[in-house]
């Protein structure tokens, strides 16, 4: 019988996974962006699995907002970095420094 | 072992081993199609889950539009991908040892986890029993959450104006039409008659 608990570990592990990217992946922004949306799955898989077994239907509704909000930050991300890219022909991280941070 | 409990090994094993390839593939087009087999995957969970109206979301919003997005966005971008490659070696050590602790302790706090009585006794939106799901999100979305569900549209709005701006450019040294400025002229300042004298020319 798949409790809960099941669950709740796979997204955890989803979750370690997109962190680990984010740092692994440190000098390509592309692959930055989709480790966040494999953080965000992770987060939306708990919200709907506590949704389901507490039969409660705000999980679900707020893995709905969830996921337009991540849609709005993948489009807005995507756009800055063809931008980024249309300036200064490259995406490397590490030469990300125009605004002298 | 019941058919939903294969599925749902099926399903996140998978869903793990893709999200795995997402960060380990060498070319990032493999990797917005592993991506795309995590989110499929996911979906798959959340049909097992009962929530099949999100399930159907996931599909179309994030197979359908944003991996997609990345895939333009890869194939668009002339970058030396190899090169971002490197130091991915470097960074082992330490991205091992931050994710052993993450997922060490995400695991020591949902191993021993369960829902207390008082969450279990009152839900805010109880799940009605005789609709389907896709019907109970709407008749909860549309009176109880509607705020939000604007704010939702106002967020996406505001993303797509974001998008479109900073990546419009006017380039000032092609040649365009321009519907206005054509239909604005008149046949005084289109056509000048003269008079040219016998003999002299213009």
């Amino acid at each position: 019988m798949i409790e809960l608990t099941h669950y709740l570990i796979v997204a955890a592990i989803l979750f370690t996974i997109g962190v680990c990217g984010i740092i692994l992946n440190r000098k390509n922004i592309i692959v930055i962006l989709m480790s966040v949306e494999l953080i965000l799955l992770a987060v939306n898989i708990n919200l709907v699995a506590f949704s389901s077994f507490l039969g409660d239907l705000t999980g679900q509704i707020f893995s709905l907002f969830i996921l337009t909000v991540a849609a709005a930050e993948a489009a807005i991300g995507l756009a800055i970095l063809v931008t980024y890219y249309r300036n200064r022909g490259t995406i490397a991280v590490e030469d990300i420094n125009l605004m002298k941070g | 072992m019941s058919v939903a409990a294969a599925f749902f090994y099926l399903f996140s094993g998978v869903m793990i081993a893709s999200a795995f390839m997402v960060i380990a593939a060498r070319n990032p087009v493999h990797s917005v199609l592993f991506l795309i087999l995590a989110f499929v995957n996911a979906s798959g969970l959340f049909i097992l889950l009962g929530a099949e109206f999100l399930a159907m979301i996931l599909i179309v919003v994030y197979v359908g539009a944003v991996a997609v997005l990345f895939l333009f966005v890869v194939m668009m971008l002339d970058v030396d991908f190899a090169e971002l490659k490197q130091g991915f070696l470097q960074y082992l050590p330490v991205g091992a040892l931050i994710g052993l602790i993450v997922a060490l302790e995400l695991v020591l706090v949902v191993g021993g986890f369960a829902p207390s009585q008082a969450a279990l006794g009152a839900p805010r939106s109880p799940a009605p029993a005789d609709v389907s799901n896709t019907m109970a999100i709407g008749l909860v979305l549309y009176t109880k959450h509607v705020y939000f569900f604007q704010a939702a549209g106002l967020i996406l709005l505001t993303a797509m104006i974001g998008a479109i701006v900073l990546t419009l450019r006017h380039r000032p040294d092609i040649k365009r039409q321009d519907i206005s400025e054509q239909n604005a002229r008149t046949r005084d300042e289109a056509v000048e008659i003269r008079k040219v004298p016998s003999r002299t020319g213009v």
